[in-house]
């Protein structure tokens, strides 16, 4: 194949730079212990500003609806906010801002987070409003269907009033997978959410959103023996209810290529984006983790390759982007999942000229190996992209909450830039030689709409 | 068994952060500011490039990393990557504004890459072709988008002939950029006076700050004028709808007026914008959302540009609700411009702007953000203790004074895009309706 003309360039520098910089580490302490109701609690104090991230996790998310009920994970996340024993209807979101904080909660396929970030005097006030809506939220009709209309306009903001809505989260997973948790849309269809009900909803409750099935983290600027007794006085009386036991929802890897297409009537441009099942990020991490390496290979900034390939040279893609988990969180998925490869196209573009210049591009990487200094350099900017992030409490309160809830290992959010680091040149080269057609499966979004 | 809610532990007086400051000979000002917590430094530069033209100055801000006299594009990328860093570039209707972090030992090779792009740009032929098909592209993306389309027909409303009305350029003219009109036009207005440096991090401001007098020291030339005449006062009117056939949605748009950050009424504006619909527990969104159910972001904001002030909500409604929406906002804006906010909400709205002023300080990128924007309006971090003052102090009858100023449905510009043919009628029956073209949809 030819090079081209910048590769000369690329090599003379890039002698020069095997690594000048050292990859630096955060050292952020962490407490655990358990309540004797089985909630895990997670505690990471760094006083350097003066305010506090509080995440609850439970162990349930989009995997883990019935048939039947699509959608129901994320609409019960949102009925979670709808007021609980002491708390009126609007009152968590009053109690939180009217303490200066602000507050959230999403829904993943493995879990379903809710946290807080406040000023530090209010760290109590969060414990004591998670711990209300852990022993229970008020279920009402009323609320129900009220955050059923709400849940309608997200999926029309996000999905159906929008270009690319829901590419591709929403369209890739029944193309790869064949069972149900793993193909469905985790947004819901309309019929499903309309024909949820309050027992439902109470059920889902009783059987996943058991304290024995959900870690605490609190990270920030307090005291670790006042946060800890805080903890006891709101949560050691929520009934303890045994977690649900979690289903293997692994299912075969594919036997050929699939692909599928589907026209958007909003979108003006093509675009393309394939998926390849890697290893289990939690029971084989070592295996899993030169693929969120080689995902930075090929697709960050302007020196990697599939940027300088697709987009700079051939031109025949106006971006692209790899990452590892249909909602891009690489260290807080369960198997299975997969590497994700997608691109938005110039107009007229052609989605298979693209798959196969990939193709190629990931031959070359296999046969040929990294250029000096290619993979130093990516493991440097991923470094600063993780440390950035643990940067904000929120950015250590919640990953630290689901390390805890899935691995047992909160303080893995210190070590993954240094493991980063230690991915070598023969993984990546091992993972990229996965990434074969055959075991690839490919959705394409035409253009619908009239330009 | 039923619990008391815990109170709150007053904050702690407002700690402002390590900070150093100087006018390089340049007319380059450098503010470094210390936040170790994580040992990377966090990078703003905002160049003035008011009235500069926009086809050329957006696709300036796409290609400014594309090569110099000694680099590639990926020299660039990989050099950057080399010390954990990474830059890129945007554009607003005042300002060229260049974000980047590395790690904090990388500081000075990311200045000396951002040196070489700001004194050597090469915009080469083969790079801005690229980048221009990009733009193009991506500007055909944005028109499909509901929310793009509703913006700019607003900011056309809103502003007319003045400069803000249009911020984002038309593919077609973006395809008759040359290359050699970016060499112009950086050599003309990539200049630093004027301009505002930002390091932020694990860093010593002092030996930051001759840092980046060593590496910029080359980047000379005098600041243009490029002074934006002051926005033009609102005009009520009629409702603007523009058509978008088939839309499941329709997007509401409502323009008020509002001050500068620096004008005695801003902290009551700022409080009467959040109990109207400035946060989630605002009047707007707990109607809208927490009771009818209408929509799921609904949300206000003042925007500053340099020459001037405005104050827009945004709600996403079901096309089938559009009038109703409509109908219940107009009486919360009716509401807050002719009552006096409640005592409880008032303060729940101040306790929420003075501790989110605390969450938005917490990190680094976020001090980097506040302090680069505060400097291109000309303050420092130092105008947190007034405004916190002022948002401490404001009152009941002043918060209501502003509001029944700023925040009246008279005063109110308002633009609808959604399915016409759906909603003319039942927006026609609340407010008199104009029409525009339709858009592709």
């Amino acid at each position: 194949m030819t090079r081209r003309r910048d590769d000369d360039h690329a090599a003379r520098y890039c002698q020069s730079v095997a690594r000048k910089i050292k990859i630096p580490a955060t050292k952020y302490p962490v407490e655990r212990f358990t309540l004797d109701n089985g909630l895990r609690v997670v505690l990471a104090p760094d006083r350097s500003a003066p305010v506090v991230g509080v995440a609850v996790v439970y162990d349930v998310g989009i995997r883990s609806e019935p048939e039947g009920r699509t959608g129901f994970a994320h609409l019960f996340e949102h009925l979670m906010f709808q007021g609980s024993e002491n708390l009126e209807k609007l009152a968590h979101f009053r109690y939180v801002q009217g303490a200066g904080g602000t507050f959230n909660g999403s829904t993943h396929l493995d879990y379903t987070d809710y946290f807080e970030v406040l000023p530090a005097g209010a760290l109590e006030r969060a414990l004591f409003l998670e711990a209300d809506r852990m022993r229970g939220p008020r279920l009402t009709e009323e609320n129900l269907r009220n955050q059923v209309d709400v849940v309608k306009e997200e999926i029309r903001v996000n999905v159906l009033n929008r270009p690319y809505g829901g590419f591709p989260w929403l369209k890739l997973p029944p193309v790869m997978f064949s069972t149900f948790p793993n193909a469905h849309d985790g947004y819901g269809s309309f019929g499903d959410l309309d024909s949820a009900t309050v027992e439902d909803a109470q059920a889902f409750f009783e059987r996943y959103y058991a304290c024995g099935n959900a870690t605490l983290s609190v990270a920030g600027d307090f005291d670790v023996a006042k946060a800890t007794a805080m903890i006891h006085r709101h949560f050691d009386d929520v009934p303890s209810r045994p977690a649900p036991s979690r289903p293997d929802f692994d299912e075969p890897g594919l036997d050929g290529e699939r692909r599928d297409s589907y026209t958007d009537r909003l979108a003006p441009l093509p675009g393309v984006a394939s998926a390849w099942r890697v290893p289990d990020p939690i029971g084989d991490f070592d295996a899993y983790l030169p693929y969120v390496v080689l995902a930075e290979v090929l697709t960050d900034g302007d020196a990697s390759r599939l940027v300088e390939r697709l987009v700079q040279r051939d031109r025949s893609v106006t971006s692209i982007g790899a990452y590892l988990g249909f909602m891009g969180d690489e260290f807080q998925v369960r198997n299975p999942t997969a590497m994700l490869l997608q691109a938005h196209l110039p107009p007229g573009g052609d989605a298979d000229k693209v798959l196969r210049t990939a193709d190629e591009e990931l031959d070359r990487l296999v046969s040929d190996g990294l250029a000096p200094g290619e993979l130093a350099r990516t493991q440097t900017r991923i470094a600063t992209h993780l440390l950035r992030d643990t940067d904000a409490v929120l950015g250590r309160a919640l990953p630290m909450a689901v390390l805890e809830l899935q691995r047992g290992r909160p303080e893995m959010l210190n070590e993954l830039p240094r493991l980063i680091g230690e991915v070598t040149e023969a993984q990546i080269v091992a993972a990229a030689a996965t990434l074969r057609p055959e075991r690839r499966a490919t959705v394409e979004v035409l253009p619908g709409a009239v330009t | 068994m039923s619990q008391t809610l815990p109170d709150l532990v007053p904050d702690a007086k407002l700690k402002l952060p390590r900070e150093a400051e100087r006018t390089l000979a340049s007319g380059l000002t450098v503010i470094a500011i210390r936040r170790p917590a994580v040992p990377l430094v966090e990078l703003r530069l905002r160049v003035p490039f008011g009235r500069t033209p926009l086809p050329r100055a957006t696709l300036l801000s796409q290609a400014l990393f594309t090569g110099t006299g000694t680099m590639s594009s990926v020299d660039i990328a990989a050099e950057l990557q080399a010390v954990g860093g990474g830059l890129s570039a945007g554009l607003d209707p005042d300002r060229l504004l260049v974000t980047g972090n590395s790690l904090a030992a990388g500081l000075d090779r990311m200045l000396e890459i951002l040196a070489a792009v700001l004194t050597d740009p090469a915009y080469p032929k083969e790079e801005v072709a690229t980048e221009r098909d990009r733009l193009v592209d991506h500007i055909q993306v944005a028109q499909s988008q509901p929310a793009h389309l509703a913006r700019a027909a607003l900011l056309k409303r809103m502003y007319g002939r003045h400069p803000y009305a249009v911020q984002t350029p038309e593919a077609e003219q973006v395809r008759g950029v040359r290359p050699g009109q970016l060499r112009s036009l950086h050599a003309d207005r990539v200049r630093p006076e004027g301009s505002v440096l930002v390091l932020v991090g694990d860093l010593n401001p002092e030996k930051a700050i001759d840092a980046a007098e060593k590496a910029l020291g080359s980047w000379t030339g005098p600041g243009k004028d490029g002074d934006v005449p002051p926005t033009p006062p609102l005009e009520p009117g009629p409702l603007l709808l523009v058509d978008r056939p088939g839309s499941v949605q329709s997007s509401l748009r409502i323009a008020l007026p509002a001050v500068p950050r620096t004008d005695p009424d801003y902290a009551a504006l700022q409080l009467a914008n959040l109990v109207f619909g400035g946060y989630f527990s605002s009047r707007w969104v707990e109607n809208l959302r927490e009771d009818k159910g209408y929509t799921y972001g609904p949300h206000t904001a003042i925007e500053h540009f340099l020459a001037g002030s405005a104050l827009l909500a945004a709600a996403e409604v079901a096309t089938e609700v559009t009038g109703p929406s409509l109908l219940e906002t107009l009486y919360e804006l009716g509401r807050i411009a002719s009552l006096p906010p409640g005592e409880e909400e008032l303060e729940q709205a101040r306790r929420y702007a003075l501790g989110t002023l605390r969450l938005g300080m917490s990190t680094q990128a976020g001090l980097a953000g506040l302090a680069s924007m505060y400097a291109s309006f000309g303050l420092r971090l130092e105008h947190l203790r007034g405004h916190s003052a002022d948002l401490a102090t404001a009152t009941r009858d002043r918060v209501a004074e502003v509001a029944a100023r700023f925040l009246a449905p008279s005063r109110a510009v308002v633009v609808v895009l959604g399915d016409a043919e759906k909603v003319e009628a039942p927006l026609a029956a609340l407010t008199s309706v104009t029409r525009d073209g339709a858009v592709p949809s």
